[in-house]
């Protein structure tokens, strides 16, 4: 069963890359489809299994990298945290590639977007279902590059391809740590099996290493090492810079890749290696600083722009930041939690997204859109829910997680956890308001859009509203059904096992009402909010944008960063480049090197040649200076 | 004495160029099938060979020694599991590089095969030689035909090339012949398993390392000796590319290990701070001038000497995990730079530009050649599951015992291995197409279809499963690396 799950969309992706030209484009379509769906009725099987019986496995398919005692092979591990991700992994692929049926509908090139969708799905798999950190390594770059290829899927827009490349080399920095990483634990292990590496973690405890002068204790560096990896593929501060790029690729794509899955292969990195991320109490603090400053500032930025994809790619950055501080201050589970219900409301939010894009016909910016709800009234109704989920809205999914982030930081109980929990706050209110802005300008005022007639806006057809509406029911009800299984108070001993490691068992306090309740108040208090600013009343927002101008501009230039890298990394690496073709290798080594003999070669003999000329008188002068050379030099010896 | 299976590998392209020279120049037909079976024959050879090759062995197998000068100079060859899997390399790009001549070479087609084949022989005899006066023969002959392929069917400039080739490559070649002669007289002998069981005194080996040095570190091309690499590239003839890059390179690659790590452990471990600065130097500096490149075949040489950076860096390791890794990565970047060069091969046969400028946007016009590219680069670059990964993966887990800030400099290579690679793919393939020159071009034909079609699964399959290829040199790596540490260790006893 594990090996059709994993297999299956591999076998979609052959037969639609291959053969998807040969036959009509539908047959691909619906193969892929097909058999991503029964890899996901499958993993929710698989899920039961592991659910109602404790059920885990860890077959061994073939050997892979053998060298010395490195001993690496390809395998299928089940336990509670892959059959989790099996789930949300497949479930999520499987309605992207049925309403990708309708939104590439126009598109002459639908086989080769299933196959890099179904290729994608399967690189995913064996990413989460690794038992060794080499074939999640495998998966992590597999994931990388078909990403790649699906942000630059319209290969003649320059942008798309920009940020293909952008993508995959920020992705590259980040696994230059993490590569780093998978040698620190070799070196100290002597394997990168995950069971081997966590059964001897006790004996690095008092191991330091030396770095560039610095000591670290070993562990220590091998979880931020890691965490650097994580960081570039979860699109955290300093290595976020390709996901809002990443938008350039079609919109279901940004659902499944940047929304639900890849990007949440970071936070199951840490959370796969909480048995070493427990025993360091420094990178779960850096953890949580990171996890949170990228809340916060994504959702600062997601607060000006205007594109609504770019938009929506912001919030995801906030929410992995969520997801992160959990890790850092211990609720791994938790942070499963909110990936999980995080995976269905965005991806709502996002094939909504694609689904009004689609009615307006390409347009993405929110300023260029409105009133509309009647029109598209499914698209409006779940996008609806969508935002209400990612909100906090009581009793919607996001409720459930978000909230036990925040309480669960502020349990804690050390300085960052207070701290988390407070930006963690502040954090939700932003979203809030960032999430209904958006709504509202999409869906309400008037119409701005002047060059599609609003006669002319439609609904999505079903085959794309079907898959918004699963998503949708996930997004009311995933919250409140898994709340006690995932995040409950038995949840490690029912369901995470072995799979999740808690040195110390999380706080079964409860936090003070008021901060319980502090939460949902402020997010249920911003919708009204919204709604004056940005709709009935918007000359507050225009004199608050006048006196604040520079601080808006930062937000809107998105605090810079990407001038920064382009100043500190992009052109110097270019000047150096030149410089050491030109100068270097041009101008000194072949300089002096060959060009310089062949000269000199050339120079002497050309001298000799002058010096044959024949005139007695010349040769009997020479003779003379030389013999009166070697006088001299006789008689001063 | 059983069939002489090694010879007869040596031999066999010899006997198909001897047969050619018969053979009216006319008959185009006949000349490119008698070499191509030549070459089809000699790779199946190869392949029996290493089926019938025992991998649990680090002996030298399938030995044979006659006198060729009396007490001074034996003819010996033999293979053991590090170099057998170079020999395949050899036989395996030979017929591929036959095939290619079909539309890049016009003229003297059968001069250009005779060089081929004989290059094939010297190649071989490279890395099967058991007696150093031998390997210097077939080290330096291999220079001779090259210097012709590209002096005689290269590009614009390709006379300076070829001298610059030549002058290069016959500097470090004296100091060599120098230091074999320097070895028979303090040994007494040229035979190599003579040679590794008595050991070369330590006072002499520093300076006879520097000589070996001198003639590899120009051929690998190591830092600052790299800059005939990328002029031969760019006016050789696609085959000669693909030999030069495939092949000739790995002949410094293997020559470190047999030679200078064999012969002189004590001054390998006293150069290993020098080897690591300047394989260092050769990883960042030429990524960084591949970024640069505006002509591709430049950009692909450049990026040929980076990755042979990360050879020398896992060989002068001395780890299981580093010197596999080395040897490895010369196995696939053979195969890797080979489809490279052929794919602009590809490209140039149809357009006469090298420039990426003038390309953009052939996935619109060459879908097959796309996806094929999209391979090779993946395998340049070093993804998982291509063979790329394997061999930069091994080389920075064993450089990573040995020092953790040279693997994480090295590492820095492969993020710009990334940039290059794909910048440069992006800049040829996606894109609208801008060149009215382009509009017209066909998609691959069925010969360079085969070709790149073999190296492309030969690069995914032996991503995947590389067993066939670690079975084979585990064992000798092993004992290469116990023996290395046994000199070194009664040196330093004795020293104490």
């Amino acid at each position: 069963m594990e090996y059709l799950i994993i297999f299956l969309p591999l076998l979609g992706a052959f037969i639609a890359g291959f053969f998807g030209n040969k036959f009509d484009q539908k047959y691909s379509q619906f193969i892929t489809s097909l058999f991503v769906s029964i890899s996901s009725i499958l993993s929710i099987i698989v899920f039961f299994k592991v659910l109602n019986y404790g059920y885990s496995n860890n077959l061994l398919i073939s050997s892979w990298i053998n060298s010395g005692t490195l001993n690496v092979n390809w395998s299928i591990k089940v336990d509670a945290l892959s059959s989790l991700m099996m789930v949300v992994v497949t479930l999520v692929s499987a309605l992207v590639h049925i309403y990708s049926i309708g939104y590439m509908s126009h598109d002459p090139h639908k086989p080769r977007f299933m196959s890099y969708l179904s290729l994608f799905t399967f690189a995913m798999l064996v990413l989460v279902t690794s038992d060794n950190f080499l074939q999640l390594f495998f998966g992590w770059e597999g994931v990388g590059l078909c990403s790649y290829f699906l942000i630059g899927f319209w290969f003649k827009k320059k942008a798309a391809n920009a940020a293909a490349i952008k993508a995959f080399v920020v992705n590259r920095v980040g696994d230059f740590g993490f590569a780093l990483g998978i040698f620190l634990i070799f070196y100290y292990f002597g394997t990168v099996n995950y069971n081997e590496v966590f059964n001897q973690i006790q004996t690095l405890n008092a191991k330091n290493i030396n770095f560039l002068g610095i000591e670290f204790k070993s562990i220590d560096l091998i979880c931020i090492l890691l965490f650097i990896g994580a960081m570039g593929k979860s699109a955290q501060i300093f290595l976020h810079t390709w996901l809002p790029d990443a938008m350039e690729g079609p919109t279901p794509v940004s659902a499944l890749i940047h929304a639900a899955t890849m990007v949440t292969a970071g936070v199951f990195l840490v959370v796969r290696c909480s048995p070493i991320y427990e025993y360091s109490e420094l990178a779960l603090n850096i953890i949580t600083v990171i996890g949170m400053s990228t809340a916060f500032f994504a959702a600062t930025i997601a607060l000006v722009q205007t594109d609504i994809k770019k938009i929506i790619a912001y919030s995801t950055c906030s929410q992995l930041g969520y997801m992160f501080f959990a890790t850092g201050v211990g609720a791994y589970n938790v942070a499963m939690f909110h990936l999980f219900t995080h995976a269905f409301f965005k991806a709502l939010l996002f094939l909504g997204a694609g689904s009004v894009i689609h009615s307006f016909k390409d347009e993405q910016n929110i300023e260029k859109m409105g009133g509309v709800y009647k029109k598209i009234p499914y698209t409006y109704a779940l996008m609806l829910v969508g935002t209400l989920a990612l909100t906090g809205f009581p009793f919607l999914s996001g409720f459930y997680s978000k909230d036990a982030i925040i309480e669960f930081a502020y349990l804690r109980g050390n300085v960052t956890g207070i701290y988390a929990a407070g930006i963690g706050i502040v954090t939700a209110m932003l979203t809030a308001i960032y999430s209904w802005r958006l709504f509202f300008k999409t869906f309400h005022g008037n119409y701005n859009n002047l060059e599609v007639k609003y006669e002319k806006v439609h609904e999505s057809p079903a085959v794309m509203v079907l898959p918004l509406i699963i998503l949708g029911l996930g997004s009311i009800f995933a919250g409140f059904f898994f709340k006690e299984l995932l995040i409950g108070n038995q949840s490690s001993v029912n369901f995470w096992g072995e799979s999740i490691k808690f040195l110390e068992p999380l706080s079964e306090d409860h936090p003070p009402l008021w901060f319980i309740l502090l939460t949902p108040t402020i997010v249920t208090l911003s919708i009204p909010i919204s709604y004056y600013l940005f709709m009935k009343d918007k000359s507050v927002l225009e004199n608050f944008t006048k006196t604040n101008y520079p601080l808006i501009n930062f937000l809107k230039k998105k605090w810079y960063f990407d001038e920064l890298y382009s100043y500190i990394f992009v052109e110097p690496c270019k000047k150096l480049g030149l410089f050491f073709w030109k100068k270097i290798d041009g101008l000194t080594i072949d300089r002096f090197g060959p060009d310089g003999i062949s000269n000199l070669i050339k120079g002497l003999s050309i001298k000799a040649v002058k010096f044959q000329n024949g005139f007695i008188y010349q040769y009997a002068f020479i003779m003379l200076i030389g013999f009166s050379l070697i006088l001299t030099y006789l008689i001063i010896k | 004495m059983n069939f002489p299976i090694i010879s007869s590998l040596i031999l066999l392209p010899s006997i198909g160029a001897l047969f050619l020279f018969f053979i009216n120049s006319k008959n185009i037909t006949g000349i490119k099938y008698v070499s191509l079976f030549v070459s089809i024959i000699n790779f199946l050879i190869s392949i029996y060979l290493w089926l019938i090759f025992d991998q649990f062995s680090y002996e030298f197998q399938f030995v044979e020694s006659r006198v060729w000068i009396k007490d001074f100079i034996n003819y010996k060859v033999g293979v053991d599991g590090i170099s057998i899997l170079f020999i395949i390399l050899t036989t395996f790009i030979t017929p591929l590089c036959i095939l290619s001549v079909n539309s890049s070479i016009k003229n003297r087609l059968k001069e250009f095969l005779i060089a081929i084949l004989l290059m094939e022989t010297l190649m071989i005899g490279v890395f099967c030689s058991l007696d150093l006066v031998i390997f210097y023969l077939f080290f330096e002959g291999g220079l001779i035909p090259m210097f012709l392929i590209i002096g005689i069917w290269g590009g614009e400039r390709r006379v300076y090339s070829a001298f610059k080739f030549f002058l290069f490559t016959l500097l470090g070649s004296v100091l060599m012949l120098i230091a074999v002669i320097s070895i028979y007289w303090i040994a007494g002998t040229t035979d190599v398993e003579e040679l590794y069981k008595l050991g070369i005194d330590p006072k002499y080996q520093n300076l006879l390392w520097l000589a070996f040095f001198s003639s590899f570190a120009v051929k690998t091309p190591m830092w600052p000796v790299h800059t005939w690499l990328p002029d031969a590239h760019v006016e050789a003839p696609t085959a000669g590319s693909v030999l030069l890059a495939a092949i000739l390179l790995k002949m410094a690659g293997y020559g470190f290990i047999r030679f200078s790590i064999g012969l002189f452990p004590v001054a390998s471990e006293y150069f290993v701070p020098f080897i690591f600065v300047i394989s260092l130097i050769a990883i960042i500096y030429t990524s960084l001038v591949a970024l640069m490149q505006d002509d591709m075949k430049k950009l692909i040489a450049y990026s040929s000497v980076a990755h042979m950076g990360f050879v020398t860096l896992g060989l002068f390791t001395f780890t299981q995990q580093g010197v596999e890794g080395g040897i490895f990565q010369m196995i696939s970047h053979g195969i890797v730079s080979a489809a490279l060069f052929f794919s602009v091969g590809v490209v140039y046969d149809r357009t006469h530009s090298r420039r990426i400028n003038d390309y953009g946007g052939l996935v619109n016009v060459m879908p097959k050649y796309s996806i094929l590219l999209m391979v090779f680069t993946l395998g340049s670059l070093g993804l998982p599951g291509t063979t790329g990964f394997i061999g930069e993966f091994l080389i920075l887990m064993g450089t990573f015992k040995k020092s953790f800030l040279v693997a994480a400099i090295a590492s820095l290579g492969v993020i710009l291995g990334a940039a290059y690679m794909l910048w440069l793919y992006k800049r040829v393939v996606f894109g609208e197409l801008t060149n009215q020159k382009l509009l017209k071009i066909i998609d691959l034909n069925k010969v360079e279809l085969s070709i790149l079609t073999l190296l492309a699964l030969s690069i995914i399959f032996f991503g995947f499963y590389p067993d066939p290829f670690s079975n084979t040199y585990s064992v000798s790596v092993e004992n290469f690396i116990n023996e290395y540490n046994d000199k070194l260790n009664n040196y330093n006893l004795q020293n104490q």
